[in-house]
């Protein structure tokens, strides 16, 4: 009991004492502040990449790309391929025993971007008739559909936000095309509207492709069905072809950034964290040596060198604390719902929102009491060890 | 005057300075009463601060014996020693140690929870301690609210709370002036008549050591007769 109540009473002098060192204390927590702030605007960047890349996919929607493709852009499907899909097995068919699969072609067009000005490739995707069916949650939130043979442009919701010239009404050229802006859409926030759409066959003639597609959506009977496609696609020589869900080919195309931003994260936090450990170290020490004389006079009375020791260690992880939770609640104001566009699938742009979750916030605070309790530690120790008659000839 | 409180035999401290043994004092004997008040002078660098800190505990000789009331602590443990030090031991110092974050009666109360004693109990002897210092109406002053007269009296408190047998002053009046010193000073005799705490103070003004019962003078690690150092 007595060991308790003097650690409790230098732990509250220690606390109290941080307004006497106040700006290496500030400076410290801040430095941790940053370290967290850091830490979680990478986090939030790659959670919330990862979340409008995940809510794209469907399971029962199967993409057929030419095999080894790996995206859109580089896959290619000749007119035979496309027949013989749609005559596949689980391929859902509509009142005129028709085959619900949207034949597309995906091409990269020049956007400008409104705040910095400069230009960024955007996706332009020429969808079949059942294209627009076969998106969830599609919503045309101004303006109308396009028009079957039309020189006429849908924009998603994202893209018209970042970049500029995009409005309802508007008229756009790519390269030697001319476009007119006829609506705006929604698809609940997923990497659809980073998109233009417009129909296929306008796409295809006016950008000289003739026939071609580069891919295949259908709409299968059930997601156990896109195995069956697979099957059917993987025995017949004429198809040589990759079959992958709708779900699955978004988690694969989001999973190389997501890693690349959690990777760049952490080590740069990390080695950052090095930075603010240091810090903590110095404002320590000096904590400690400041008070040399008052921890010997303590010791002279009679308290232990533990109280010393959890005293500043206390005092340290005090310092880190104030320091995350400011970080924390700084990445939170600044980030969460951030809305930032980065490259995605095929070095096109996806626009998409930071989303900071309390579990990333306490990765940052966890970051930030590691810093403290590191930087505290030493300096902990050389407070318990300080030599009395020595401290108190200390002036 | 009654029993022995405090004996030294044969005390020696001294420190291995590189190759070199420096001896503070090679063989000190000395005995100091219950109820003295006694006063040390000697020349800057004598040992008077060391013999201090060899009487309070907070060093060891080299080798000989310390004998408090009978029991020798020279051969405690470091752990055996704080808590004696708790129990027996009030220290005085020139520029007050007091903690700068806390008010006058949280100084106060810092040796009380070394004690087994309820929140209300450190209470009333803090404020009885204050008392004892005239000082009841500044619990609440920080430090830096107080002079420095004041700040010692606020030690002395600390130094009296938990009721030692034994206060050690190091140059208590070192950093006061003359007026403000002779109240201090007149505070320990009180201690001493009144309470009976037996004290040992290190001075190097002569007003001061008059205050004391008798006076040693230590040069060069040796007791003096005070026409020797004249001479
Ligand atoms: N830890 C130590 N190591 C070496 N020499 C010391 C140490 N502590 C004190 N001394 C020396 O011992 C002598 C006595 O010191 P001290 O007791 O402080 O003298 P006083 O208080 O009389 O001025 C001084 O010469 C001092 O330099
Ligand atoms: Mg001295």
């Amino acid at each position: 009991m007595s060991l308790a109540s003097q650690v409790s009473a230098v732990v509250s002098m220690n606390v109290k004492s941080i307004g006497q060192r106040f700006w290496p204390s500030v400076s410290t927590a801040l430095a941790v502040a940053l370290v967290v702030v850091v830490l979680l605007s990478f986090l939030a960047m790659a959670n919330g990449f990862q979340k409008t890349m995940r809510g794209a996919g469907r399971d029962d929607i199967a993409i057929v790309l030419r095999a080894g493709s790996q995206a859109e852009l580089n896959s290619g499907l000749t007119r035979d391929q496309v027949r013989l899909i749609g005559e596949g097995p689980g391929v859902v068919r509509d009142a005129n025993g028709d085959a619900v699969i949207s034949s597309e072609l995906y091409l990269i067009v020049d956007g400008v971007k409104r705040d910095t000005g400069t230009k960024a490739n955007l996706p332009l995707r020429g969808i079949g008739a059942a294209g627009a069916g076969l998106r969830d949650g599609l919503k045309i939130v101004e303006g109308r559909m396009f028009a079957s043979g039309a020189n006429e442009l849908l924009v998603g919701r994202a893209l018209q936000r970042e970049f500029r010239g995009f409005d309802v009404g508007s008229t756009v050229r790519f390269g030697k095309t001319q476009w007119t802006v006829v609506g705006a859409f929604e698809t609940g926030g997923t990497v659809f509207e980073s998109e233009f759409w417009a129909d296929l066959p306008v796409v295809q003639s006016l950008f000289n492709r003739g026939a071609a597609v580069q891919t295949v959506r259908a709409k299968m009977t059930s997601p156990e069905a896109v195995a069956q496609l697979k099957a059917y696609s993987d025995n017949d020589p004429r198809l040589k072809l990759d079959v992958v869900s709708e779900n699955a080919y978004f988690a694969d195309q989001a999973s190389g950034t997501t890693n690349l931003i959690a990777k760049l994260g952490w080590p740069l936090a990390i080695a950052m964290a090095f930075g603010a450990i240091a810090g903590a170290l110095n404002t320590m020490y000096s904590s400690v040596a400041s008070r040399t004389r008052e921890i010997a006079t303590l010791r002279a009375i009679g308290y232990g060198g533990f109280p010393a020791f959890v005293g500043t260690l206390v005092e340290s992880l005090v310092l880190a604390a104030i320091g995350g939770v400011i970080g924390a609640a700084a990445a939170f104001l600044f980030f969460d719902g951030l809305s930032a566009a980065t490259l995605g699938a095929s070095f096109t742009q996806v626009v998409f929102q930071f989303a900071l979750t309390p579990a990333l916030m306490l990765n940052g605070l966890i970051l930030g009491m590691v810093i403290g309790l590191i930087g505290g530690l030493l300096p902990a120790m050389r407070a318990a060890r300080i030599p009395i008659v020595a401290g108190l000839a200390e002036r | 005057m009654s029993d022995t409180l405090i004996r030294l035999a044969g005390v020696e401290k001294s420190f291995v300075k590189g190759k070199e043994k420096i001896s503070i004092f090679e063989h000190l004997d000395m005995t100091i009463p219950r109820g003295d008040f006694v006063a040390i002078m000697g020349p800057s660098g004598s040992g008077k601060t060391t013999l201090l800190n060899l009487l309070g505990g907070i060093d060891s000789p080299t080798a000989g014996e310390i004998q408090f009331a009978g029991e020798r602590i020279d051969s405690h443990s470091e752990r055996q020693l704080s808590k004696w030090r708790s129990d027996h031991v009030g220290f005085i110092f020139q520029f007050y140690n007091l903690m700068p974050m806390l008010n006058a009666a949280q100084n106060v109360e810092l040796p009380l929870l070394l004690k087994p004693l309820s929140a209300s109990q450190r209470k009333n002897n803090v404020a009885a301690a204050l008392e004892v210092v005239s000082l009841s109406d500044r619990a609440k002053h920080f430090p830096r609210e107080m002079s420095g007269g004041q700040q010692q009296r606020v030690a002395i408190a600390r130094a009296i709370v938990s009721d030692p047998q034994m206060l050690l002053c190091d140059e208590p009046t070192g950093d006061l002036d003359r007026t403000v010193a002779d109240e201090i000073l007149g505070v320990l005799q009180l201690l001493n008549r009144e309470l009976g705490k037996t004290i040992v103070m290190v001075t190097h003004d002569p007003a001061a050591a008059r205050y004391a019962k008798r006076t040693l003078h230590l040069d060069k690690g040796k007791f003096v007769e005070r026409e020797e150092l004249a001479a």
